[in-house]
């Protein structure tokens, strides 16, 4: 097939077309097709859909129920971030309300998958960026987490746990004193981060003043969460509209000015406290009580639509179901925080070094099979 | 004297203890000594189809550490890979990319489907964009189902891997 | 009109005096602003919720209606930067014939559009007029059937 993988064309004078992808250890599943004028990338223009699989048109194949477990598993580092929007929209169209425990469960897994998520996009940085001690220490502290979550949602990563009325199953009795080890642990682990990573000199210098996006820019291209956040904008659904019930807990949005790659890292890292802060405060609030309310039968919703979004790891995660009061619903249509970053990333990447491009990449915390649904 | 037929059999009965024990002394040795070089150093490709790779990722962390078992991480260039991990769904806009990638590894190579998408389409059944088996473009040597697996169930498909190169002739 | 959603409703009298009976106010709730046009309103309806403070478009999509033979676009544009318009989504629509499936594009007033129009292109097979990249984003380059996501094409062992 023409065009089909990594090639390089020539176009004559200092200009080189470079095929990034999608074979290729950085660029996972996408490709990038860059122009280089020696050293510098002077056009940039994304090619995802490697991994699109349909899920807007399966989903109008599915009834409420059976199509939680696909709209997962384009983010599965994040499931229950990206099924929760889901569920809440088809909460709205069904006319049901999960119980207050539930909702509190509900916040638990979603701050679990941020963390999860979060350390994933860590270890990976860490390779990116040559630090191979970096990918090993996130991973490992990662799978702590996995524990924890898969002790209430029942496997590793997807759990398909968030169900329209509730919650599956309820968490196990000793969850809290495992999770306040977990973390304290964890707090510690944060400092050494810092220390090899963070506060590296080879980090900062590859990272710093790299890809700067200003705080206008991320407003014109619709940039969003945690890249939203490095550049200056306190912006956060869980504070703008708050879902579930991030209303009762107190927590900070972290922020940065600088807008470039160690701003989007260090604001991670920060968020990855305030997520633990979170659980704290729901494990000291939560109380016993039912955690599903049963809807008896197929599921139909009452013509109409709703929209619904929620903070996702990677920013803000919208869903827009229309029903026509079927058992299927009539249109699902998804918005993914990584198919919105996406042209951060061609802005980003124009005008600075072939070297840095990497660094800039996956400082953005694109994921393809999210983006390309 | 010795008479024609005996001379036959005789010749017969040579041959086939000489056959025997070229088999035995020189060529399993042989074969032993390179399917044993070939067990322990498996370099998989780095092509990540779908969200399987999270998993694989995990595999090559601490916790789990498959390079115990002797596959390596995915680090380097594919004219070096002897082992294609095929993570997750193909779709049509990924399957020719990915043939081209098996045809440029170099002879001896190995293919594992990972994950229920990779075996059959998995939960993409009836997806429009999706491929129903990578077994209809590369042949595939062990199928790892899960959705996706979990880590130790990668490991043991590498074992299983490791089993079938043990027996392969040379 | 009750003081509960004071905002929403202000903002939504806002462009109701302005575009009097040019727009449609379809529904005012919680958070939920839903205004609907004619296509060739679209463009000014959408610099007037620009100028309201609403700066980018979180999400673009369509929706097929075969029985009224129209495809409906709906934008979906929020604020981020102000404090008070944070949590409300200002949804525009609008809604075009089947035979003719093109409409004008706003990436000149939401740069923040580009990808999903593109999108909505390539699962509807609806031209945005004046969109610098009318192409293949997501599908594969040899997808020759009908655009997916419209009602008539339906899944493989699903028919």
């Amino acid at each position: 097939m023409q065009n089909a993988g990594m090639n390089i064309e020539d176009k004559g004078g200092d200009k080189l077309v470079l095929h990034v992808g999608p074979q290729h250890p950085g660029s996972g599943h996408f490709r990038l097709i860059i122009t280089v004028d020696g050293d510098y990338i002077v056009g940039a223009k994304p090619d995802p859909g490697y991994v699109h699989r349909g899920a807007e048109k399966m989903a109008e194949y599915r009834d409420y129920i059976q199509n939680i477990p696909h709209l997962e598993r384009p983010v599965i580092i994040d499931a229950t971030g990206v099924t929760l929007p889901y569920v809440l929209a088809a909460e709205k169209i069904i006319d049901v309300e999960a119980p207050e425990r539930a909702q509190y469960i509900r916040m638990i897994m979603a701050e679990l998958n941020r963390v999860i998520s979060h350390l994933y996009w860590l270890g990976i940085y860490g390779i990116f960026l040559g630090h191979s001690t970096m990918f090993m220490w996130p991973m490992g502290d990662r799978e702590l987490f996995i524990d924890l979550a898969e002790s209430i949602g029942g496997t590793r990563v997807t759990f398909s746990y968030v169900v329209p009325g509730g919650v599956r199953n309820d968490m196990p009795t000793h969850f809290k004193e495992r999770a306040l080890k977990t973390f304290d642990y964890f707090e510690k682990r944060i400092e050494e981060y810092k220390k090899i990573f963070f506060n590296n000199p080879i980090m900062t210098a590859r990272t710093e003043s790299i890809g700067i996006m200003s705080q206008a820019d991320a407003i014109k291209l619709g940039i969003t969460g945690s890249n939203l956040r490095a550049a200056g904008i306190d912006s956060d659904t869980r504070k703008d509209e708050p879902y579930c019930l991030y209303d009762r807990v107190d927590f900070e949005i972290p922020t940065r000015k600088e807008g470039d790659s160690y701003a989007r890292c260090i604001v991670r890292l920060e968020e990855l406290q305030q997520s633990m802060n979170i659980i704290k405060q729901v494990l000291d609030l939560i109380e016993p009580g039912p955690i599903k309310q049963v809807i008896g039968g197929v599921m139909r919703g009452e013509p109409g639509e709703a929209f619904v979004r929620t903070e996702a790891a990677r920013g803000t995660m919208f869903y827009h179901i229309v029903s026509n009061g079927e058992k299927y619903p009539y249109r699902v249509k998804i918005s993914v925080p990584s198919f919105r970053n996406l042209i951060g990333m061609t802005h980003l990447l124009v005008g600075s070094k072939l070297a840095d491009m990497p660094a800039i990449y996956w400082s953005l915390d694109y994921w393809p099979v999210e983006a390309d649904r | 004297m010795v008479n024609d037929p005996t001379l036959n059999l005789l010749v017969g009965k040579i041959s086939d203890i000489l056959d025997t024990t070229i088999e035995k002394n020189v060529r399993e040795p042989i074969r032993f000594l390179v399917n044993w070089g070939r067990l322990y150093s498996l370099w998989p490709v780095h092509l990540e189809t779908a969200c399987c790779s999270i998993e694989f990722g995990a595999a090559s962390g601490p916790r789990h550490d498959i390079e115990r078992f002797g596959m390596l991480e995915a680090f380097g260039s594919l004219r070096q890979c002897d082992v294609l991990v095929v993570q997750g769904t193909v779709t049509r806009k990924m399957a020719p990319r990915m043939k081209w990638v098996y045809e440029q590894m170099p002879e001896p190579k190995w293919v594992i489907a990972m994950g229920a998408c990779a075996i059959s389409g998995g939960l993409y059944m009836d997806s429009y964009n999706v491929l129903q088996g990578v077994d209809k473009i590369v042949p595939v040597d062990v199928y790892i189902p899960g959705c996706p697996p979990r880590p130790e169930t990668l490991i043991q498909g590498i074992i299983e891997l490791q089993n079938k190169i043990r027996k392969s002739k040379v | 009109m009750s003081a509960k959603f004071a905002t929403e409703n202000q903002l939504a009298k806002s462009l109701k005096d302005q575009f009097k009976n040019k727009i449609k106010e379809e529904y005012v709730e919680s958070n939920r602003i839903k205004i609907s046009t004619s296509p060739e309103n679209l463009k000014n309806l959408a610099i007037a919720v620009k100028e309201l403070g609403f700066e980018q478009v979180m999400s673009q999509g369509g929706t097929d209606y075969p029985e009224n033979n129209v495809y409906r676009i709906e934008y979906h544009i929020i604020c981020v930067s102000k404090k008070k318009l944070r949590s409300i989504i200002f949804s525009i629509m609008t809604e075009i014939p089947k035979d003719k499936p093109e409409i004008e594009t706003l990436i000149d007033v939401f740069p923040s559009a580009e990808f999903h129009e593109q999108e909505t292109f390539e699962n509807f097979g609806i031209t945005f007029i004046g969109h610098p990249r009318m192409e293949r984003l997501l599908l594969p380059e040899d997808w020759n059937d009908i655009p997916p996501l419209r009602k008539d094409y339906i899944l493989p062992g699903r028919g």
